[in-house]
């Protein structure tokens, strides 16, 4: 490569400086969820020992609950987060993850008999996740293939799932009986709910993914400009049907560790907390409008919903005050993305 | 950075009777035109004329109706731009196709980003190697970037632009084709593009570039095509020619 003639500055001075500022406001605005969840377990904190005189956070039963609680819908919600970013949504994730549940009840179930109780939970787990990849599959051909937007193409399978779901169940919850399959969703390693710790290897690939790899990056890239993304090369349809699977895939797994922990599958297990993985995303500085979040941040606005939800009955205030405190932070969030996009990103509305 | 060059001089790209129809509209009509290598060809006419029919034609978007396209001497045909981007040509598109939220070295790459082994297992995007790639291409641009790591929103339009052709470059683009690539600029940006032009053309590139522009035409154009409802009204060496005579050409009289 030959040497520039001249070292001219072509970038203006006060550009950079409106660089730094956005770049800080960027940074702050990635890390609002933690900032949520920091003074918000402060929150807590203060309020019990002002009113019970016993600490909130440093309960390790606390702590595992809100964990073990988290579990489902954090993992709903990095798959959401991966739809998200690539400009879409996945609204039969709840009900994939019932469906889920129910065929890993039924399959175990059957299992158990033949395999014994070790080998029949991993079978069991492994078909639901397989099933679960099904509607997966048919999100991502009716988005890819078929156009159909995704909010549309996911309702209809939301209703579907559910169906099925209900189907399977026979209308009721499938209880089952394997002793593994409740230690799995019971037990303990060194403190440590075996649910919690299968869901954070899972959490960790997810983030992996989305951040170090050519699938993360493409997914990025659709979100913010799906054009640009087919022009560079990119297989749109071949990576939104591999999202969508991935998607399904999440809810699959959520459903299994959902049926674990009650020893019972249940159709409607996911219902409501697919808003929840939503809200988590958005919580977590991803924009609705795609090209934007990140594994990170979802994990905290995951972690914002649990505390929320299990602080209000911990201090005892009626749960009701959940659902308008979740919405408050919401719509908080939102307006925090608002503010930033306008700030920085005023090439992005024209 | 592979590709030997095609000598300064030694026609790169050659347009022969090119001939392009949307059912009755004859936008393309027996058109014939050369592009040699460090040489810069503007595309000159009217709205309608034919001017962003001709390039997509060469650059794979279209089938052309008949005609023929050589590069360097040989036939081709381009099922798809990819194909076209896969033998060297590029084409800038007006609407710049950057992913806004992505880097400049992300973007360089994007649909062919670089790996490494973390560990020496893990595979993870290789994040320095796009970074000092961008830096390298820019600077050979001449355009000196500060913010490896800021998305490209963060840029001017100019800026966003030199992004756009620095990929072309990067990937050793021997033709690259802009559609009114001054168009959404404002004056220093436009002249900083020009400048942009400049380099490709010192770098032995073959360049055509679109405009309704005569000022930039004229600042650093070899030659002009002018065409004319899908005819070829005319080409000039620049050193050969006025703006009057253009826009005479252009209007037809
Ligand atoms: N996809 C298409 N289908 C039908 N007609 C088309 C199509 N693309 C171009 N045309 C017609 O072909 C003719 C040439 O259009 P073209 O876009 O090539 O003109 P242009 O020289 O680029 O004009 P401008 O300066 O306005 O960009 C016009 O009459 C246009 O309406
Ligand atoms: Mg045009």
């Amino acid at each position: 490569m030959t040497s520039p003639p001249s070292p001219a500055p072509h970038v203006a001075p006060q550009a950079d400086h409106a660089d730094k500022a956005r770049t800080t406001l960027q940074r702050i605005a990635d890390l609002r969820a933690w900032l949520f969840l920091a003074f918000l377990i402060l929150g807590f904190e203060i309020w019990s020992r002002v009113s019970f005189g016993g600490t909130f956070m440093f309960n390790t039963f606390n702590i595992q609950s809100i964990a073990v609680f988290a579990v489902a819908p954090l993992l709903l919600a990095t798959g959401q987060t991966f739809v998200i970013i690539s400009g879409g949504i996945d609204l039969s994730m709840g009900f994939i993850m019932g469906l889920s549940a129910v065929v890993a009840a039924h399959v175990i179930n059957w299992a158990t008999p033949g395999m014994g109780f070790g080998m029949a939970v991993l079978f069991g787990g492994l078909v639901a996740v397989i099933i679960a990849a099904i509607p997966g599959l048919v999100n991502g051909l009716l988005v890819a293939i078929l156009k159909v937007p995704p909010f549309i193409g996911t309702l209809g399978m939301f209703g579907v799932a559910r169906g099925v779901a209900f189907l399977l169940a026979g209308g009721t919850t499938v209880p089952v009986k394997n002793e593994v399959f409740a230690a799995l969703g019971n037990g303990k390693f060194y403190g440590v709910p075996y649910v919690v710790i299968v869901a954070a290897i899972f959490v960790l690939i997810m983030h992996y993914i989305l951040s170090q790899t050519r699938f993360g990056q493409h997914n990025y890239a659709i979100g913010a400009n799906a054009q640009a993304a087919r022009r560079a090369g990119i297989n749109i349809k071949w990576h939104l049907l591999r999202l969508y699977i991935l998607s399904g895939i999440c809810a699959g797994l959520a459903g299994v560790l959902y049926a674990a922990r009650f020893s019972a599958g249940a159709a409607q297990a996911g219902e409501p907390l697919l808003l929840d993985s939503v809200a988590a995303v958005v919580i977590g500085g991803a924009s609705l409008f795609g090209g934007s979040g990140t594994i990170l941040g979802t994990v905290a606005g995951a972690f914002v919903i649990a505390v929320i939800q299990y602080g209000l009955v911990f201090i005892n205030v009626a749960p009701f005050w959940q659902f308008i405190s979740v919405g408050v932070v919401i719509i908080i969030s939102v307006l925090i993305d608002q503010a930033q996009r306008r700030f920085s990103g005023g090439r992005q509305s024209e | 950075m592979s590709a030997k060059p095609t000598p300064v001089g030694e026609p790169l790209l050659e347009v022969r009777n090119l001939s392009k129809n949307f059912g009755p509209v004859q936008a393309l009509n027996d058109l014939t035109m050369m592009v040699r290598a460090g040489e810069v060809v503007a595309l000159a006419g009217d709205n309608g004329a034919g001017k962003t029919t001709l390039i997509k034609a060469i650059s794979g978007v279209y089938q052309p109706s008949s005609g023929e396209i050589l590069l360097k001497g040989k036939p081709v045909s381009f099922a798809s731009p990819q194909e076209a981007r896969d033998q060297g040509i590029e084409t800038i598109y007006q609407d710049l196709a950057l992913a806004d939220n992505l880097t400049i070295g992300a973007n360089i790459f994007l649909g062919r980003e670089p790996m490494r082994r973390a560990f020496g297992i893990l595979p993870v995007l290789d994040r320095a190697k796009m970074a000092e790639a961008a830096k390298s291409t820019m600077a050979l641009l001449d355009f000196h970037v500060s913010r490896l790591d800021a998305p490209v929103s963060n840029f001017s339009g100019g800026q966003r632009q030199a992004v756009a052709i620095g990929r072309a470059v990067y990937w050793n683009a021997q033709i690259l084709i802009m559609d009114e690539p001054t168009a959404a600029l404002g004056v220093p940006e436009q002249r900083k593009v020009i400048q942009l032009i400049h380099q490709l053309k010192a770098q032995g590139r073959g360049v055509i570039f679109i405009s309704h522009n005569l000022q930039d035409i004229f600042a650093v154009a070899d030659r002009i095509v002018v065409l004319r409802r899908g005819v070829q009204a005319g080409e000039r060496r620049i050193s050969d020619t006025s703006h009057d005579e253009v826009v005479k050409l252009m209007v037809g009289g």
